[in-house]
């Protein structure tokens, strides 16, 4: 039954990208885009990646339309018209494409337990996770305690870009202020 | 009863996809996109008594939150063309 789901859940998100990428009005191609987030985040549901799918919706849907809107509210309703003569635009996205599809030859199927991914440390974590950090979420021990120096990192980098966003934002403000 | 609630909610979402494509109005769109959302909800919904792990039920409910979010900042667009605005007395 999933793969009917996924191959329906598919034909949908392949629709609208066609559709967003022929639309001439940013605040439409805003919304679809938030549509196609909604798609995916079914698609990650349907795979268990619960975390990703969670994210997705997050990030995708919700804070990215809420900053497209944004950005829109202080440029324009509508897009450029580009010029017809794409033929370099176009070889250039084929020649990318076919490079993409070429190295997803080479990768495991979707749950082969012979895949790299599951023969290195995974086995340790479902199997020690819950004694060694009494944790009932395996994912949780990993990214809160095994990886805690790379999970500290992530949070570093991204409240040096919060720090540097706000600071950018607070020079304008000051700026208007004075004038 | 599941698997007849999936198709059902699949068929909603195409519909409603196509309302958001050919919608005439700004307001179909935007009522297309908020029942995308819901549908997601209801699906994921499903998906999880389908498949026996009702455990991700707050995953929907979050899920509806933020869909409420983005609708309040399309409408507010639209309304305003402005996301600080202030609201009118």
């Amino acid at each position: 039954m999933t793969e009917i789901a996924d191959i329906v859940l598919l034909i949908l998100m392949i629709v609208l990208a066609v559709a967003i990428s022929r639309m001439h009005n940013l605040f439409m191609a805003a919304m679809m885009m938030g549509i196609f987030s909604f798609l995916s985040a079914i698609i990650f549901t349907l795979l268990d990646a619960v975390d990703v799918a969670f994210t997705e919706a997050a990030v995708g849907a919700g804070v990215s339309t809420v900053l497209l809107l944004g950005t829109l509210s202080l440029t324009t309703r509508e897009e450029k018209v580009a010029p017809k003569n794409n033929a370099l635009a176009l070889l250039v996205v084929l020649i990318t494409g076919s490079a993409l599809i070429y190295g997803t030859l080479d990768m495991p199927m979707f749950g082969d337990p012979n895949a790299p991914v599951h023969q290195h440390v995974a086995d340790r974590y479902i199997e020690k996770s819950g004694e060694e950090m009494g944790i009932p979420n395996i994912v949780t021990s990993v990214l809160a305690s095994y990886r805690g120096y790379d999970t500290l990192g992530e949070v570093t980098v991204i409240f040096t870009a919060g720090v540097g966003v706000i600071l950018l934002l607070g020079y304008i403000w000051r700026k208007e202020d004075e004038q | 009863m599941f698997i007849a609630a999936m198709i059902g909610i699949l068929v909603t979402m195409a519909l409603a996809l196509c309302r958001a494509l050919l919608g005439p109005t700004v307001y179909d769109r935007i009522l297309s996109v908020n029942m995308f959302g819901t549908k997601t909800v209801l699906f994921i919904a499903v998906l999880e008594f389908l498949t026996g792990r009702p455990d991700f039920l707050d995953l929907a409910l979050i899920y509806v939150l933020i869909n409420f979010i983005g609708t309040l900042a399309v409408l507010k667009f639209v309304r305003y063309n402005d996301l600080g605005a202030e609201p009118e007395e």
